[in-house]
């Protein structure tokens, strides 16, 4: 479904070039959860942006489903990390903002936005604003104004990080509830190793500087999960060996900045 | 939230200022008939407004409604042309890197010629006439909406670009649901900012090249030595730009109410 090969991103940064990414060759089968971890700064925000068609590599290239992506389109929903919602709409307004862009009749949305304002557990806050709800509800509608065109893919850039961490329990809950539904290939990034075990397929781990996939690990623990799956013995032996992966890495980079 | 002071504490200053005045008129710390007095001005406001069996033949007698009509026709007419051209330009600057290029220059350099500058051209090229009032005051309200509304273009957050583009936004869409409600707030500021001028424009315009409003009948009180009548004048003008501002500021906060949500929340 997604296919990144041989992707290669340099920003300039003044009169340096930075790399930010090298030799990324990733892909993504169809309805695969997949999550890319890593540090900050290591560039997998960028990588997301070039999946979602908010930046081009600088070499190789990035293909959804057999064609290389030029801009960004509603084949692939993005979550950014702030809900990014239009503050001067109300939920519901905001979640059918795509389907009325795309000029479907209201006939045709207003039941789906329902159904979908229901499934995210904020029916009675249709005609608020942004600014009257708290983060993880803002972030909730930021998914449904997603799933509310049904993509094939979702890109979810570190979505419940600015979250506290009981509200990011049950984000993370709910969208593996919302993703058992509707069953779209996702590209998940994020700092946070136990979320991307909970909620992944697969994890690729990533490096800083330059951002390159260092490892993917199966994640081989049945579905449907819950946070409950945090506590069975897989789940600590694969948070184990993530852990070690990204230690040796933070040594790394620790004696590079050292070097430099 | 701060709590609200009670209304009185409102008035203590302008009654100070108000009692200063008096005072200094009736203790002659000025020269005396240079400045009238708060209740003569007061008198001559009235007899102004509502006319006088007594005063026969002034100039000043019941006229002062017809030329605040006046002067707030041409404010109302000069302030909507510059808001319809400059809202709509400021858009496209902020917005297209090329007209920016193109345009933004001229304006920038245009912009610090003082509107009183500009007064023998006008009346050079419009005459005496309205006209010339149109364009001073139009000119004077352009610049500070055109430059606001491209501030608040730039301001757009990326993040809310992305995500319209991102569910299928195209230009037209981006520009009209996302650009143009969001540079609202810096629209809203520039149009203050305009209308205040345009007050300033108006006076100047009316007095020296149209024959009526306010800035005419100041002017032209000044010149016989109706002192009350120039300093009532003075407060008209004042109230109506209180008046016109206010109008502005309660539809801001009618159409960014999500925004005093945000103040709050």
């Amino acid at each position: 479904m997604i296919e990144i090969r041989g992707v290669h991103k340099q920003f300039a940064k003044g009169e340096r070039r930075v790399v930010a990414l090298q030799d990324i060759d990733l892909t993504v089968a169809e309805r695969e959860f997949v999550a890319i971890l890593g540090p900050s700064g290591c560039g997998k925000s960028t990588l997301l942006n070039m999946v979602a068609g908010f930046d081009q590599p600088t070499r190789g290239s990035v293909k959804v489903a057999g064609e290389e992506i030029a801009a960004p389109a509603p084949g692939r929903g993005v979550v950014f990390q702030e809900p990014a919602l239009f503050p001067w709409l109300t939920v519901m307004d905001n979640v059918v903002f795509g389907p009325k862009t795309l000029g479907q009749s209201a006939a045709s949305y207003r039941a789906r936005a329902a159904q979908i304002i229901e499934q995210i557990g904020l029916s009675g806050f249709e005609a608020s604003y942004p600014a009257e709800l708290s983060g993880g509800m803002r972030q909730r509608v930021g998914i449904a104004r997603v799933l509310i065109l049904e993509p094939k893919v979702l890109l979810m850039d570190e979505p419940f990080g600015s979250l506290d961490a009981q509200t990011r329990t049950l984000m993370q809950e709910l969208l593996l509830a919302l993703w058992e539904r509707h069953q779209q290939t996702v590209l998940f990034v994020t700092h946070d190793i136990e979320e991307a075990i909970l909620l992944a397929d697969r994890v690729c781990v990533m490096t800083a500087r330059p951002g390159c996939i260092k490892k993917s690990i199966e994640v081989r623990m049945p579905r449907p999960r819950s946070i409950e799956s945090t506590t069975s013995p897989e789940f600590n032996t694969l948070r184990r060996a993530v852990l070690d992966l990204i230690r040796e890495e933070s040594v790394r980079a620790a004696m590079e900045t050292e070097r430099a | 939230m701060r709590t609200r002071l009670p209304a009185p504490w409102l008035l203590v200053l302008p009654a100070l200022l108000v009692a200063l005045w008096h005072f200094a008129v009736d203790l002659r710390w000025v020269t005396e008939g240079l400045i009238p007095s708060p209740a003569q001005v007061l008198r001559s406001w009235y007899t102004w407004i509502f006319g006088s069996t007594t005063a026969m033949l002034s100039p000043y007698s019941g006229t002062w409604l017809d030329n605040v009509v006046y002067s707030s026709r041409r404010v109302l007419q000069g302030f909507g042309l510059a808001a319809l051209a400059a809202i709509p330009l400021g858009l496209l600057i902020g917005w297209s890197r090329l007209a920016s290029r193109v345009i933004d220059p001229t304006i920038q350099l245009l912009r610090p010629v003082p509107i009183t500058a500009w007064l023998p051209f006008a009346i050079a090229v419009f005459g005496i006439y309205d006209a010339s009032a149109l364009f001073l005051i139009g000119l004077g309200a352009f610049y500070p909406i055109v430059v606001n509304t491209t501030h608040g273009v730039r301001d757009t957050n990326l993040l809310l670009l992305r995500a319209a583009r991102m569910l299928g936004a195209g230009n037209g869409t981006v520009l009209a649901k996302v650009i143009f409600p969001s540079a609202l707030p810096s629209i809203f500021t520039g149009l203050r900012l305009g209308i205040g001028i345009a007050w300033t424009a108006v006076i100047v315009a009316e007095m020296i090249a149209v024959k009526s409003g306010l800035g005419y009948v100041l002017w032209d009180a000044y010149y016989v030595g109706r002192m009350d009548i120039c300093v009532a004048t003075m407060f008209s003008v004042g109230l109506l730009g209180f008046i016109s501002d206010r109008l502005i500021v309660w539809a801001a906060r009618f159409l960014l109410r999500w925004r005093t949500l945000e103040a709050h929340g």
